[in-house]
């Protein structure tokens, strides 16, 4: 069908300017659904989190929740946004099977919360981007996909649907257009969304976890020649995690370029990102897309936040995140490129309440940034969900710093603490790890050292200290890594002197 | 005289004081319906072991001493659009055919709460659209007074029943006229409370804006009780309104001493002209102004000039609404499903289970409704019906800075014969022609029986001040009680008429 | 004047997701456009400045806590399903896509 060929990024950004804009979904974390008392819970066996509401079985009735009003307004307010005095809901009509009264409820030209903004941080520089609304919606429920080859919809015989997600409070955050952000589009689409969900976390109204479907992006791409109208923007569909918001713009940017190289048009459509491949497919033509002949939801009352309320929940906000970091990277006497590696390992709380527990700020990092994310890395978890606690890792420390481990002790110390053995202290006397103190066993082994090493000693005690190190090793060999480098240097020296 | 000839308020006192048993009512309600309902086909699902289990239950509970609500015993009748927990409820439509909800509405569990015996489901024009229950799924019901001549409607299955003696009360719902157009052309009292008053919860939605239950019976005390029952707040539907009651069984009761003096009725004006109104329907509602003027109130006329526009914006804003409420019939959660071939996609499936599903009244106004909320119409459509509908309020407002209460005929005509109005869906529409605005505002109305022409009832239509319930019950008791005989004490004895 | 063409009533059709027939079409067309002629007449009354009235009741925050109740039990959730497996509500192949 297309004679284009993609061109790279780096040719694509040098002959046309990026217009990006995001639409991200957050589902509240409440105790119930938005309309209805069902709880909200993540995992309940199918079905089993329904009633007549959510269900939308013949005669039931929606009740706003309270709570997620307030996180609302709390989100709105976090991004600087104004917050309506009067609004409504409205209903959404378009069928899907997963949608129980086809059509959703949702907020249409009244949005609670409207014209905000949220700056983020682009390599050291300051992007402000800018919040068209943030407006309250609901969730809908999840389809099973069977007889297909992937348990895509593509090609399945027939699809199970389970209601427990449908009805539950989703957040919908929708910026302006971004314009001028150039080659830095990616990261900037990354960096907000990344920025979006340390706000929502901080404000703690959402576990926000892409990976679960908690937070969700729709990113829009569009691109145009310079002095050029902006051009006909594509939709990307959900896209799951931090670095499929920045590989999504970037492929999308190539494959826009290419189209628009070879003279092809952009078509207004839906396009779907894939992990495997890194690409976009096109998903459905917005021209062709459905009426959803809005209209206010006569079964719920406008929602009239009082102002004093508003003023209220607006004092109460927590310390917004990048406030925060910036007071953390000024205490914690980071460079711009430190505190960047720390946020986007996800480990700026692991760090602050390691060092609330007794570390120091530089050994906290360490251990964070270090061995830690190495494993978290490997076994493909959070860094809170890899078995050590901030406390323990602050335990670990203090052996440390009371000479009692070395770091290589210290990290199998830190193999017994995942393996469950318990905290630091019981899993080194567990396992019998300490520094090795007997000066008996440790002369012994320097003595052996030096018989071993003829030349070496003789160039040691010719006054080159630095070929210590040689012997140090054997001696830390022979002790299988339990002596303190340190006091074997000292020993060394001695008895050569 | 026989318990079917029994006004509610008589059978509950005979109840509570130990003449009757409320199983001997039920049983005889039953029996009635047993007689006659083949040929009226008011009752889509007659629950007689259930009636029965309430009604000895109700008996225990009086036979042990606990206190007993002022209707219980009393067995009630229910619009088949009112979701019971445990037994069929189909709106009147293939698409809902065998489904058995699994909660009770709210005015359902106050109905069993007051320990009043559920004697089955009414039949109503499919989702309570249409004027004349022809456009039930599941046959027709004829009017007890002329069995050639349809009931009204939609709850036509609602005042049949009550009509024919084969329940003392029954719920109706009013979206456009729903209670009381069926009540003025079988002689009996429909009450449309005020919207918000009554609980919608179980109310399988029509118009949401618009659908208000209410009670269905032969006296206005009846009908006072029934509401009673039913009304206050529910915090399951938002739209509830958080105020108690109005005291209707109390108006009821004073206006049935006969003294309206003090109170200033306004005669419509736009609908007191006869434009359209049969003759014998005005000359019927005319010999009630008089009445009404004889017990003392002050009668005058008072203009709403925007009631004409009552009918029309009606008719944009109840399908653009039902268009929405009756989309979640589709063929996942419940109800019918056609076309399941293992070959048909489920878009395909969904499609055709709605076309063979829904009638052509129903399906008439989705399309319509999908219309008027349609992009590039939705202003012209659904925007100007909604300005109009503050117009109306507007209109009631300033009546009611003039009287106390806005007086007009219930519908333009009596009952009307089978498919006399289906070939045309306006002249269908034209029978609500005369309810409507108090939809629109959201105030009270009651259907009063004020006489026959040519041996069809007449209903005289009392509207009020939203949450002034009692208003309009007081001076419809009023008006019940210069009728004699009352025309709902007169139980046609279907059996003896041809069909 | 509004005409409603055939067209369109189709196109109404698909978005209320009713197979109609072809002699459905015509009726419905013929139908809809009686009916819209006389309902038109609201656009002579209702001015710009006419504030739309979308509740009958001029409630505003009606809330509730967020407080659990009882879901229903699962097999009455299912009950009612045209089909089930795997306690989910079975439906044919899904054409369109996931929103």
């Amino acid at each position: 069908m297309t004679t284009a060929t993609t061109p790279s990024y780096e040719d694509a950004i040098a002959r046309f300017q990026p217009v990006i804009g995001l639409e991200t979904h957050v589902e509240l974390g409440t105790r119930t659904k938005m309309f209805c008392g069902c709880a909200t819970g993540f995992g309940a066996d199918p079905n089993t989190q329904v009633c007549p509401v959510c269900l939308g079985l013949p005669g039931a009735l929606p009740v706003a929740n309270e709570a997620a009003i307030e996180a609302t307004i709390r989100i709105g307010l976090a991004l600087n946004c104004r917050i309506a005095t009067w609004c409504r809901f409205a209903r959404k009509n378009y069928f899907y099977p997963d949608m129980p009264k086809n059509f959703q409820t949702s907020q249409y030209d009244e949005p609670l919360c409207e014209d905000g903004w949220l700056d983020v941080d682009v390599d050291g520089e300051t992007v402000r981007i800018e919040i068209e609304r943030v407006h309250l919606e609901e969730d809908t429920g999840k389809s099973l996909h069977v007889g297909g080859a992937t348990g895509r919809i593509q090609g399945a015989t027939e699809s199970l649907v389970d209601y427990n997600r449908a009805g539950i409070p989703l957040v919908e955050i929708v910026t302006k257009p971004v314009p001028g952000t150039g080659a830095k589009a990616p990261e900037v689409a990354r960096a907000y969304v990344t920025e979006l969900r340390e706000v929502i976390r901080s404000l703690n109204v959402s576990d926000v976890r892409m990976e679960q479907g908690s937070m969700r992006c729709d990113v829009n791409t569009s691109l145009n020649r310079p002095g050029e109208e902006w051009g006909t923007r594509t939709e990307t569909k959900n896209v799951n995690s931090l670095r499929s918001v920045e590989r999504s713009v970037r492929s999308e940017i190539q494959r826009q370029a290419g189209l628009l190289e070879a003279g092809e048009r952009i078509l207004q459509e839906t396009r779907h990102f894939h992990e495997d491949t890194g690409k976009t497919t096109a998903g459905r033509s917005k021209e062709t897309a459905t009426d959803y002949r809005y209209f206010p939801e006569p079964d719920l009352t406008p929602m009239a936040p009082d102002v004093e309320w508003v003023a209220e929940l607006k004092a109460a906000l927590p310390e917004l995140p990048r406030v925060r970091r910036r007071r953390l990277q000024e205490a914690w006497g980071l460079s711009e490129h430190d505190m960047a590696s720390v946020l986007n390992a996800d480990a700026v709380d692991v760090i602050e309440e390691t060092i609330r527990a007794g570390a120091k700020p530089d050994a906290a990092r360490k251990w964070w940034m270090g061995e830690l994310s190495r494993r978290a890395n490997e076994s493909e978890v959070g860094l809170t969900d890899l078995g050590i606690t901030p406390q323990q890792v602050a335990e670990l420390q203090a052996l440390v710093d009371a000479g009692t481990l070395n770091d290589k002790l210290a990290r199998q110390v830190i193999d017994g603490v995942l393996a469950g053995e318990g905290a630091p202290e019981e899993v080194a006397k567990a396992r019998g790890l300490a520094i090795v103190s007997d000066t008996g066993a440790l002369t012994k082994a320097v003595d052996e050292a030096i018989a071993a090493n003829p030349d070496v000693a003789e160039k040691v005690r010719g006054g080159t200290h630095a070929a210590a190190g040689v012997l140090i090793g054997a001696v830390m060999k022979a002790t299988k890594g339990q002596a303190d480098a340190k006091s074997v240097r000292q020993l060394i020296l001695e008895r050569l002197s | 005289m026989s318990i079917v000839h029994t006004t509610a308020a008589e059978l509950a006192a005979s109840i509570a004081d130990g003449r009757l048993t409320s199983e001997e009512v039920t049983k005889a309600f039953l029996d009635r319906i047993a007689a006659v309902d083949g040929t009226v086909n008011a009752f889509l699902h007659v629950d007689a072991e259930g009636a029965l289990a309430a009604a000895r239950a109700v008996d225990a509970d009086r036979a042990s001493g606990k206190p007993l609500g002022p209707l219980a015993g009393v067995p009630v009748a229910v619009k088949d659009i009112v979701v019971t927990k445990g037994l069929p409820t189909t709106a009147g439509s293939k698409m809902l055919e065998g489904w058995v909800p699994p909660y009770d509405a709210t005015i359902v569990e106050r109905l069993k709460a007051a320990g009043m015996p559920i004697l089955g489901k009414t039949n109503l024009d499919e989702f309570a659209m249409g004027s004349s229950t022809e456009y039930s799924a599941f046959g027709v019901t004829r009017n007890p007074w002329d069995l050639k001549r349809t009931p009204g409607g939609s709850g036509g299955g609602s005042s049949a029943a009550v009509a024919a003696g084969m329940a003392p009360l029954a719920i109706g719902t009013d979206t456009g006229g729903s209670i009381r157009q069926p009540g003025a052309v079988t002689g009996t009292v429909g009450g449309k409370p005020t919207y918000g008053a009554n609980s919608r919860y179980g109310l399988i939605a029509f118009s949401s804006s618009l659908d208000t239950p209410g009670p269905v019976a032969r006296t206005m005390l009846d009908a006072a009780l029934l509401h009673e029952v039913i009304a206050g707040h529910d915090p399951k539907d938002s739209t509830s309104i958080p105020q108690d009651p109005s005291p209707v069984a109390a108006a009821a009761r004073a206006g049935l001493n006969g003294d309206l003096s003090g109170v200033r009725l306004g005669v419509v004006e736009q609908f007191s002209a006869g434009d359209g109104a049969e003759p014998g329907v005005v000359a019927a509602y005319q010999a009630g102004v008089e009445a009404l003027a004889k017990l003392g109130a002050d009668v005058v006329e008072v203009s709403c000039p925007n009631f004409e526009y009552a009918l029309p914006a009606y008719y944009l804003i109840a399908p653009s609404e039902c268009s929405s409420n009756l989309a979640r019939f589709d063929s996942v959660r419940y109800g019918l499903r056609i076309g399941d071939d293992g070959v048909r996609s489920l878009e395909e499936v969904m499609a055709a289970t709605r076309e063979a599903g829904f009638g052509p009244e129903v399906k008439r106004r989705i399309m319509l409704g999908t219309y008027a909320l349609s992009s590039g119409y939705v202003d012209q459509f659904y925007g100007q019906a909604q300005k109009v509908r503050t117009l109306i309020t507007r209109d009631f407002d300033n009546a009611f800075g003039q009287v106390d209460a806005l007086i007009s005929p219930t519908t333009p005509f009596t009952a009307f014969e089978f498919g006399s109005r289906t070939q045309d869906p306006y002249q269908m529409y034209l029978a609500d022609l005369y309810t409507i605005p108090a939809n629109l505002s959201g105030g009270p109305a009651v259907s009063v029986p004020v006489g026959l022409s040519d041996g069809l009832p007449v209903g005289l239509q009392v509207m009020a001040p939203t949450m002034r319930d009692d208003v309009a019950y007081r001076v419809g008791a009023a008006l019940e009680s210069t009728q004699d005989p009352r025309l709902s004490d007169q139980i046609p004895d279907v059996a003896d008429k041809e069909l | 004047m509004t005409a409603i063409s055939r067209d369109e009533v189709a196109h109404l059709a698909h978005l209320a997701r009713l197979d109609v027939t072809e002699a459905e079409l015509d009726r419905f067309a013929q139908q809809l456009d009686v009916i819209l002629q006389s309902v038109q007449r609201i656009g002579e009354v209702a001015a710009e400045d006419i504030p739309p009235t979308s509740h009958a009741v001029p409630l505003t925050n009606v809330y509730r806590a967020d407080e659990p109740a009882p879901s229903l039990p699962r097999d009455a959730a299912l009950a009612g399903a045209p089909d089930v497996a795997e306690d989910r509500f079975r439906v044919p192949r899904i054409l369109g896509e996931e929103d």
